[in-house]
Order: structure tokens, then sequence, then C-alpha cells
């Protein structure tokens, strides 16, 4: 076993050292009736090369796909140099840095990371990273619960609905009463449903921009109504790019940022692992779940770096915690540091130019062979109603090697026939002309 | 030694430079570091500029040739596992390997949109849900959770969900003992719990009588890690099982330390309702500086109907995601895991088979006491006992009163990671030492050694302790003045 460097004559050594006479004595302590009797039935082991022709053979199962499904997961140009780095054994093998000495540079890339983050989301502060925006959401309600001490929690119905399930999840048993806010015609959360539902033991509003039908909520609105009140106005997300063109949740007034950062450098990978972000006000920053890292000097006095704010976390504050996370996904956040670092400030311009750019294309070309029924602006998907049935209109598409977006049917009134389609730069224009073609053969 | 950098005033100019300036103190404007073409479809109207963004995200503009050369330089001021030892204890460093990081990046991997209904991946996840539930004797097991953590509280609802199913909602406190992981608490928190800790007893493990003491009629369940914190098997795990059943409870498995015991024993055997793994831990996926990890979540049959929707089953010939789970407990995230992650896993288990991991089980346990009966003599062991895959020494009559944290930042001059310092709480000033499989009795002997001498160094020269690490990437840092001049963004005043 290559993993095992242990000779027979290395065990021998060893055993001798400890003064046992075999491996067995080392294991006295587990009561002969517990043990497990023959061996565990698994698959026999694979070599190298099986192993490789094993693991291509169910990856090519799904292979080669034109996509333009969002829906929560993106797929964006990603720079190849990222990987390159993200592969450096000095970073991916590495622990969370608790013992900062020799752990600096994942701490400065993550130092690096929450800067970058809190200049995307336009908030003071950052952490280090959370699992993925669904249960960074979950986390943001919980805060909001703890920062104002009353139970009431209003959720746009715009909200991804995994984020929504995984909210109740997480708030079951938290004392958290979760009120819907409904949807106006507009596609947009409905603001007089809003300030009629909204009262004095609201400790929280969460309002998703680009909303889960791709509609940019009119977030300032929101802000106003909550004028005043101690209400925390949480912004999730789950397309991090919107926010090269549309305005951010600091400009729009959030206490709380938080979302999903996946579109930042990060694959698709089926769903994960994601990149959780979260984001708030300095005032808020000893509410905040997570880690965070800060800058500080070292005993020569030079400039350095080390996880801090440890006193909010669980393994010192125990079940009095903001949080119980410990592992996040620090990897998935270094490669968005990358990312952030190699696309820069033009390039997150340019590239969100180039999703709405290209979406606004396959948008109005579908309006010739379908209804858009939401007026409101969206960034790189939107909703449509094909002529044909959706689920037709789909399998089309697939049969031609397209992903062509996701089926809304459930998700509200009216929209049983809908689909939402993304769009993004990696979507070529010749690819977009196809995807019309096939509908229009439906 | 650790690498030596020069003096930070002038980056680059004496040996390797030490302090990398930020991203932002090297952004030049202009730079561009990526390459994006020339829009293929006509510019489109602008939305209206009252939900425009208003100023610049202020990323930086560097190059790609200076973002690598950042980057790399930033890499080379971390330790790593390929550097040596890394004996963090509850940590399981074990060696990561190379081809699992090549599959899980295969393109129809990598590239999967979680809408598409991918059979290769649905039936890498079933099988992946079947192998893990072997491994530990569970009936079923849910691959969402994204980290340990992260399957404590899955399992924790669990635990609710079906003390409520039962019309037994009362049942509000979990028994936590004093040698488990320190994310317990604050897990079973989440679901409302009252948490009762319970103490160890004189050999370090559990006390049925204790833990007998502490059931009553409010009872959900215990919160066991087993091994436990100190590296000791719960040896009256079978009889606390037993106790909490009896007193209408359910016992929770802290799966963290399963690689001491692969092939050995299982937890499903003796008594375990329900576990979570680390395949951050056992199953060698990369820590990732952080991670991501993967924290799956096993149960027996009366608490599968709980588990979180979506599950992997059989479908005919193919599989699908089985939303239709009218009791489970609801989403612990978006998706159906870290699959990156899990196909790591995958991999690591298919590769090394039954009598694989059973062998790293078994030397990871050899090692742990082999460092163990060669330091007994210097170091204080407050067990005096053999040991599982971890051992606990403690600051104890060190001379010249020195501290674990101070041996601690000494065992980077000789080149090695400290092991995991002032955990459990159990013991005062605890040194927890998990070697793993993966090194070579050579590489133990380095770090035997490099305490050994440091002992020494403790009698004759204290201070060149207190002012260790002399030779790592940085002095020893200052964790009271972060605190105190937070400073989380290079923007924050």
């Amino acid at each position: 076993m290559r993993y095992i460097p242990h000779t027979s004559e290395d065990v021998a050594r060893l055993l001798s050292a400890i003064g046992v006479k075999n491996i067995d004595e080392l294991f006295a302590a587990i009561p002969q009736n517990l043990r497990f009797a023959g061996e565990l039935d698994l698959p026999a082991p694979l070599d190298e090369q099986a192993l490789t022709r094993r693991l291509s053979g169910l990856a090519e199962q799904g292979c080669c796909r034109a996509t333009f499904a969002g829906g929560g997961a993106y797929r964006h140009y990603i720079p190849a140099a990222i990987d390159h780095l993200l592969q450096r054994s000095e970073f991916y093998t590495a622990y969370t840095p608790y013992q900062p000495e020799i752990s600096q540079g994942t701490l400065q890339a993550i130092f690096e990371f929450q800067t970058m983050i809190a200049r995307l989301l336009s908030m003071e502060v950052a952490n280090a990273s959370m699992y993925d925006g669904a249960s960074a959401v979950a986390e943001a309600a919980l805060m909001a619960r703890r920062a104002n001490r009353c139970d009431k929690v209003l959720v746009s119905a715009g909200l991804h609905p995994q984020a929504l399930t995984t909210l109740r999840t997480y708030t079951k048993w938290m004392d958290v009463q979760l009120v819907s806010v409904p949807l106006a015609a507009d596609g947009r959360t409905d603001l007089a449903q809003l300030a009629a539902l909204l009262d004095d033991k609201t400790a929280g509003v969460i309002v998703q921009s680009p909303n889960y039908l791709g509609v940019i909520e009119n977030a300032k609105a929101v802000k106003e109504l909550l004028a005043g009140k101690k209400t925390l106005f949480i912004q999730s997300f789950t397309e991090a790019l919107a926010f090269g063109l549309y305005a951010p949740p600091g400009e729009t007034g959030a206490d709380i940022a938080c979302g999903d950062g996946q579109s930042l450098g990060i694959p698709l990978s089926f769903g994960g692992p994601h990149l959780g972000l979260f984001a708030t006000t300095k005032k808020l920053v000893r509410q905040m779940p997570g880690r965070v890292c800060g800058q500080t000097i070292d005993a020569a006095g030079d400039r350095a770096y080390c996880l801090t704010l440890s006193t909010r976390e669980q393994h010192i504050r125990r079940e009095k915690a903001t949080s119980n996370i410990c592992t996040n996904h620090a990897l998935c956040a270094l490669a968005a540091c990358v990312y952030m670092a190699l696309i820069g400030k033009q390039g997150l311009r340019d590239v969100a130019q180039a999703n709405y750019a290209k979406a606004e294309y396959l948008k109005a070309r579908l309006a010739e062979v379908g209804t858009l029924p939401f007026a409101g602006p969206t960034f790189n998907e939107f909703v449509w109603i094909p002529q044909a049935p959706a689920d037709k209109v789909l399998a089309a598409l697939d049969a031609e090697g397209i992903l062509g977006g996701l089926p809304l049917a459930g998700f509200a009134a009216g929209l049983d026939n809908a689909v939402l389609t993304c769009v993004t730069e990696a979507n070529t224009r010749e690819e977009i002309d196809r995807y019309v073609e096939i509908v229009r053969s439906v | 030694m650790l690498k030596l950098y020069g003096p930070c005033d002038t980056p680059g100019s004496t040996g390797i430079a030490f302090c990398e300036p930020t991203l932002f103190e090297r952004s030049t404007p202009g730079r561009v570091g990526c390459s994006l073409g020339a829009l293929d479809v006509p510019a489109p109207a602008q939305p209206p500029a009252e939900l425009r963004r208003a100023a610049d995200a202020a990323w930086p503009e560097v190059s790609e040739v200076e973002a690598m050369r950042h980057f790399v330089r930033l890499s080379q001021y971390n330790y790593n596992i390929e550097d040596g030892l890394y004996p963090l204890g509850s940590c399981t460093m074990k060696y990561n390997p190379k081809i699992n990081e090549d599959l899980c990046r295969l393109s129809g991997f990598a590239n999967a949109h979680p809408a598409d209904e991918h059979q290769g991946l649905l039936q890498l996840i079933y099988e992946l849900q079947r192998d893990l539930a072997e491994i530990a004797g569970m009936d079923a097991v849910t691959c969402q959770p994204a980290a340990g953590a992260h399957g404590e509280l899955t399992g924790m609802l669990l635990i609710r969900a079906y003390h409520e199913a039962r019309g037994e909602n009362h049942r509000n406190k979990v028994l936590i003992p004093d040698t488990a992981h320190g994310t317990n608490p604050a897990s079973a928190a989440i679901c409302n719990y009252q948490v009762v800790p319970v103490a160890s007893n004189e050999q370090g493990i559990l006390d049925p009588a204790a833990v007998a003491a502490a059931c009553d009629e409010n009872l959900a369940g215990i919160m066991i890690t087993n091994p436990n914190t100190l590296g000791l098997f719960e040896s009256n795990i079978e009889q606390v099982a037993k106790i909490v059943h009896e007193h209408g409870g359910l016992v929770y498995y802290d799966g963290a330390n399963l690689n001491a015991i692969m092939g050995i024993t299982r937890p499903g055997d003796f008594g375990a309702d329900v576990l979570h793994y680390n395949l951050h831990k056992t199953f060698s996926t990369p820590h990732g500086g952080g991670g991501p990890g993967a924290g799956p979540v096993g149960v027996k049959k009366h608490l599968a109907p709980f588990l979180p929707a979506p599950i992997v089953v059989r479908d005919g010939d193919g599989y699908k995601l089985d939303q239709d789970r009218p009791q489970s407990i609801g989403r612990m995230r978006a998706w159906y895991g870290n699959v990156g992650v899990l196909i790591r896993a995958y991999a690591y288990i298919r590769e090394m088979g039954a009598a694989g991991l059973r062998q790293a089980s078994e030397m990871a346990v050899l090692n742990a006491n082999y460092i163990r009966a060669a330091l007994q003599d210097l170091y204080h062991l407050p067990y005096p006992v053999p040991c599982m895959h971890e051992v606990v020494f403690t600051e104890k009559d060190l001379p010249n009163e020195i501290a674990t944290m101070d041996v601690a930042k000494r065992l980077m001059d000789y080149g090695f990671h400290p092991p995991t310092v002032y955990f459990p709480l159990v013991v005062k000033g605890a040194l927890m030492i998990e070697p793993t499989e993966t090194f070579e009795p050579e590489a133990l002997d380095g770090f035997i050694n490099a305490l050994r001498k440091i002992h020494a160094e403790a009698q004759a020269d204290p201070d060149l302790l207190h002012h260790a690490p002399h030779h790592a990437f940085a002095k020893r840092v200052d964790e009271v003045y972060a605190a105190r001049n937070l400073k989380l963004t290079a923007d924050m005043e």
C-alpha cells in the first residue's frame, strides 16, 4: 500500500520499542465482544490505472454539455492559473492556520480575500467563508435573532428555494418565526406586503437579489421601509458577479450580506464544494459567525496575520458560540481570492457586462418564441414561458447536448410552464443561436 | 530547520522575500490578469442608473505574472504535509493522494451542473453511502453535510426529529463528556438542547454510573467521541449506550476519530444510533487550509426516515435523487454535498479496500504508541496506558515551568508542525499528538528527537523556548494585539 510506508521490519521494530508482542495488544482496550469479525464488505482494491479507468467511466456519463442552467450554480470562465495555485501542497494540504508563524501564506490570502469580498459587496467586514450560500443565509437569520433578541424574520419569496429549506432546518428549534413575503407581479418582493408584515418584533428581513427568478430587487426601497427600525436588512445572493453591474448590498443599506461566491473561480462540481460568503458592519462584527483573520504584528514588530475574534467561536464559547461552524471552505476562498486578483477592477466590470449582454440577447430572441412574464431588470438569468410545453422544450435541448435551464413548475403560481434560463460569458453566440433554433423547432 | 528568509524592508533583495506585500500594495492601474474576449453579441441598453453599482469594487490590478509570483510566495510561508510530520491531534493530518486530486478534476465531474441528473456522479455518491455505512456498521448515510460540525448538527437534528415523531418533544437534555470534541456543545445548542457535561473517570473514560446518574426522563441523547480526545477507547461504550437507550435517549457518535478503528470495530454494532464521518480526516481528503471537508452522517434504520432530502437511491438500473421524504429534517445546504470531496474519498476507499483501511488504522495506532513509549519518560502522560491513534501529554513537570505553547513554538524551529495544544480541556496544558499512518518510522524518530532536545533546552535555556520560533516564517505572532486592534480588511481603520 503506497500510502502506508511501514515494512514488516518497521512494524517489528516499533512493536519492540513499545514493548508489546503484536498489533492486537495495542487494541486491548476494545472489548473482545465489540471486535468486528472478518473483513469489511467493500469492493476489491483497485490499482491506480484501474481506479482512473473506473472514475473516468463515471465522469463521462454527464460530460460535454453546453449549460444554460443557473439557479444558484453558474458556469463561468475560470482562469487556468487558479488551479495551478490550488494544487500547491503548501496550500491544499495545510490545516486551519491556528499556528500563525508557519501559516502566514494562508492567513495573508484570507486577509486579502476578506478585503476583496468586502469591496465587492461594499461592506465593512467579511469573514473567512461559510459552507455555501444557503447555510450562510440560515446563519444570517440566527445572527439577526441574536443581535435583536427577537424572533420574527421576514423572508422574501424570491429567496432560492434551497436556501429557504436550509433556513427552515436551521431555525426549526431556535424560536425563529419565519414569515414569507410574496412577490409582486413584476417578479420583485411586494413592498406593500413587506411593510404590512414588518413590526417591532422583526429581527431581520431577508431579500435575495438577483432573486431566484433572476430579477433585481429594489433594495433601496426595502431599506427605506426599515428606516428607524432595529430590524437588520439581510441581502442574500447566489450570483456574486451581478455586483459588477448592479448596486452591491452595502450600497443599498444591508446590515448583513450573505450568499454564494461559487461564480468567483470555483467549478460547478455537481453542487459543491462552493463558497459561502458572509459580510457585515463593524458594529455587528462580534455577532458574526465563522472564522476571521486579522492583521497584527509578530515579536519582531513586523506585519503578520492571525485568526482573531475567536471568543465568538465554538472551541472557546462552547454552546454560547455565535455558530457551530469550524471547518469552513478555505480552499474555495483561496480560489476566489486568486480569481478576484486576476479578474481585477476592470475585469469585474467587463465580465458582468458580458453576462448581462448575452443574457439580454437570448432574452430578446426568446421573446420571439415565448413570453417573458416579469418586467423587472435581470442580470444573467431570467424566466421565460415557451409556447410549447416546457418539458418538451428542455428534452429537445437535452437531446442536442444542451442543459436548457431549470423548470419552475411548483415554485409559484402561474409558472407551471416556465423555465429559468441562464447565460454567462462562457456561452458563445453560436450556442445561444443554436438554443433559439432548437426551441423554435419544438 | 525551516527555510530562512531575509529581512522584509526590501522584498526580494535579500534571499527569498519574507514580507510579500499585499495584493493592494502591488496593484498598478492598467494591469490586467485575465483574458476576456470581445463581446460577440450587441451591446444592450443599460439597466436604470439607480439600480447600478455606484463605485467600482477596488479589486487589485495585477498581471497574471505578478499574481502567480504573489501567491507562490505566500504558499512558501506555509508549513504543509509534504514538509514533514503534521501531528495535530484529532485532525488526522494524513497524506493526500495525488491521483485523487486529478480524479475530482475530471471535466465530467468538475463541470457537472447540479441540475443535470448525472448518472455517474449519482452512482458514485450511492456507492460511497453504501461503503461508509459498511465501515461504521450503519444502515443509511447522507452525504449532504459539508464538514464535521455540520454533520454533528445534522445528527442532533435527526435525534430531535425522532423524539418529536414519537411525541417525546420534552426530551431536551444532551449529555456531553468532557473528552468530547469542542464543536459538540455548539451543535447541540442549535437544536435548543440543554448541554449536560459528564466528567470522565480517573482512567480518562466514561463511567457507566456517571452516565446513569445524569440520565432522566428528559434525556434526548449523548454525544460520544470514541476514541475520545484523550486518544482512549471508551471501553464501557456498550454499557453506556445501553443505559442511554434504557432512558429513551439516543447515542450520537462523533466519528472524527474513526481513523483508529476501521475494520477493527464498528460503532453501529455496539449502540451508535447516528454517527458522522470526517472525510477530510479518516478518508484522506485534503484539509485545504481550513476546508472544504465533508461530514456525511450515518444512521440506524429507525432514524433513516428523518435523513435530509434529497438522498441518492437506486432507480431501476440507474440512480435518482429521492426528494419525497415527508419525515425529513429538511436540507442542510444547497444541492447534494461537497461532491468534489466525496469523489476523493470514494477514490481513496476504492484504492485501499477493506484490508488497506484496516492496515491504516493499525499503523496509525502503532505510530501513536511508538511516540508515547519514546517520550513518556520526559513528558507527563496523564493516562499511562496504550493509546489509540493519538497520545496526549501535558506540560506538568516541564523544567523551569515551560508551557505547552513554548514547546509547540520551539518544535517549528526543528522543522515540525506542533501538535494540537491546550485541548482536550480535561487535562491542563495538553500536547495532543496524532502522527497518522502515513509517516514512516524515521519521520517519527526525528520528531521524537526534537521533543527530547527541547526538553533538554527547557532545562538549560528556557528563554530559547519562550522566544521561539526563531527560524519560522514569522516570529511569535501577537494574537492579543490582533484582537485589540481589529483590522480585518486592508481598508479597515
